[in-house]
């Protein structure tokens, strides 16, 4: 008993990082239960998939089959995953917080009629959980009664899990729809170009924030340097807020969270709610030409300097350094 | 069209927010109160969709104490034409909120539920998502575009790496994110106006929804504060250092 179930998402075809993450906090989470941790995974190329999930140290993967869930819709994918989770008897349902995970999570545990907590940075001994709230202003330690029970982890708390030598057993199996009540339709999706590395798989982010101006300066100002660097780039939510970039680059608490190896906060102040969504990054560096911003204050590295003139320096400064 | 929209009192965003000694919660003193910013870009919403249509009703809805009333009125002067409040002395879990906003729901009957993609205060980011399950509404959450023909909705979501298209019919919950559209202030005449409209005051316990606590909060402690480090005078500096000491780059 004490089975986690693990929901295993996909993007365009391959397991993000979040995913890998999932797998080794449920992982954690059924060896503290003195479970099993099976993964499940569902839409397009799912067979395939649950192939390569097999290989990540899990009891079993369980592939669902179904034409209402090439897509992913809210609406099937909640009946499909209660109907899983009672199918196996798992006592936890579990995903990674992405928007996936936010958008679908709640409505299994609303079926199920069972208690969530979201964003859960570890698991304590006694099956309480810690999650942050306000902003990452308090850490809640919080008891989930009755199971099942849904946790979201963020992606940042836990290690990605590795692959093992051995595979898992993959299961199919076909959910019970009530067909009626599937009202959504999938219209089309537009994916953010970019050929940098995603924010929340990125060793390096760079993020700019109100200082940079406009939308031009992100361009000709910031994306050298995050080019240079090899980086992800991120944004503050003022930056987002003024149309600068696109809201999916949002760092903070009601973006995404990063904890890269090295995070560069250029003309961000360092309001609380940017700062809980990148303070456990590695090393943080600020640039920032006040040097009161609260940014400095979790900085490993802070400049205070015009950031029109030293970013260029920077970029140049990398580019000298690569070539040494 | 009748749309309903979900409003939390939470402190505003530029309050320093300390945790109790008791790890009990978090002190209140000095704490501003405020509409969740995501609640008024719902309500925001719901009111351009009425003036698009020219016609309709925007209703508002608060589960907590009475205190709220004073976000409800916010919203009243905003442009909502009434409010709701449900009162609850203790606070209730999400799916108890949900639950309950459902009753609410089966009395008001209104063509769309909006909310706001998550409270700033616990950051669950659940009850639009709860409430559309317990309906069998079809949901969007994290809405940046909204578009409404005859009974049918499309809505542009918030996914990750990119923007999602989802078409659904009449009713359903939408949940606002950030870029859906700035929310307007409240005019003077607003605020007088405001003052006359109907705010409605229910007992939880007389809605008959299950409020039975499913999530316990044991204790709140504050997080670990990251040290500063040091101020470097010059790109070249911080760049050799990021090179030989941190080796990042």
């Amino acid at each position: 008993m004490g089975d986690v179930l693990v929901f295993a998402e996909h993007q365009e075809g391959h397991f993000p990082k979040t995913t890998l993450v999932a797998v080794g906090a449920g992982l954690e989470l059924a060896r503290k239960q003195g479970g099993a941790c099976v993964g499940v995974v569902a839409g397009a190329r799912a067979d395939e998939l649950a192939g390569e999930l097999a290989a990540y140290g899990l009891g079993k993967v369980v592939v669902l089959d179904h034409p209402a869930l090439t897509g992913r819709l809210a609406d099937a994918y909640a009946q499909a995953l209660a109907w899983t989770v009672s199918r196996l008897g798992a006592e936890t349902l579990l995903a990674t917080a992405t928007a996936a995970g936010k958008d679908l999570m709640p409505r299994v545990a609303a079926r199920m009629g069972a208690p969530m907590a979201a964003d859960v940075i570890a698991f304590n001994d006694d099956a309480s959980v810690v999650r942050p709230m306000y902003a990452g202003s308090a850490l809640a330690t919080v008891e989930l009664q009755g199971k099942p029970r849904v946790i979201t982890v963020r992606a940042t708390a836990f290690e990605a899990a590795k692959p093992v030598a051995s595979a898992a057993p993959v299961e199919k199996l076909t959910p019970e729809f009530d067909a009626a009540a599937l009202k959504m339709r999938l219209v089309g999706f537009n994916a953010t170009k970019s050929d940098r590395p995603q924010l929340t798989e990125a060793s390096i982010v760079v993020s700019g924030g109100r200082g940079l101006k406009s939308a031009e300066n992100f361009k000709e100002v910031l994306e050298p340097l995050v080019d240079e660097l090899g980086a992800a780039m991120g944004a503050s939510r003022a930056a987002v807020d003024a149309g600068f970039v696109p809201n999916d680059l949002q760092v903070g608490q009601t973006g995404k969270v990063v904890a890269p190896a090295l995070y560069v906060a250029v003309g961000i102040s360092g309001a609380i709610q940017h700062l809980a969504g990148m303070k456990d990054s590695k090393v943080i560096v600020a640039v920032n030409k006040d040097e009161e911003a609260p940014i400095f204050s979790v900085a490993d590295y802070g400049l205070v300097a015009d950031l029109f003139k030293a970013v260029p320096e920077m970029t140049t400064e990398v580019k000298k350094l690569k070539h040494a | 069209m009748k749309v309903l929209v979900t409003v939390k009192r939470v402190p505003d965003p530029a309050t320093t927010i300390r945790v109790l000694p008791d790890g009990s919660g978090i002190a209140t003193d000095n704490v501003k109160w405020v509409i969740n910013p995501f609640d008024e870009i719902a309500l925001e919403e719901a009111l351009r969709i009425k003036e698009k249509l020219g016609g309709g009703e925007v209703v508002l809805v608060a589960v907590g104490e009475p205190s709220w009333q004073e976000q409800l009125r916010t919203g009243l002067a905003m442009g909502a034409d009434r409010a709701i409040l449900i009162r609850a002395a203790a606070a209730l879990d999400t799916l108890a909120i949900a639950r309950v906003l459902a009753k609410v729901v089966n009395d008001e009957k209104p063509d769309l539920v909006i909310t706001g993609k998550q409270a700033i205060d616990d950051d669950s980011n659940q009850v639009g998502q709860m409430l559309a399950e317990m309906l069998g509404w079809p949901q969007a959450t994290f809405a940046s575009k909204v578009e409404i023909s005859g009974t049918e909705c499309t809505v542009v979501r918030e996914a990750d790496g990119g923007l999602e298209t989802v078409a659904f019919p009449l009713p359903a919950v939408i949940t606002a994110d950030l870029r859906l559209n700035e929310p307007r202030y409240a005019s003077l005449p607003g605020i007088m106006k405001a003052r006359k409209k109907e705010l409605k005051e229910i007992a939880v316990e007389s809605l008959g929804a299950d409020l039975a606590p499913k999530v316990k909060l044991r204790t709140l402690t504050p997080p670990a504060k990251r040290q500063a480090g040091r101020k470097v005078a010059s790109v070249e500096e911080l760049v050799g250092l990021l090179h030989s000491e941190a080796k990042v780059i």
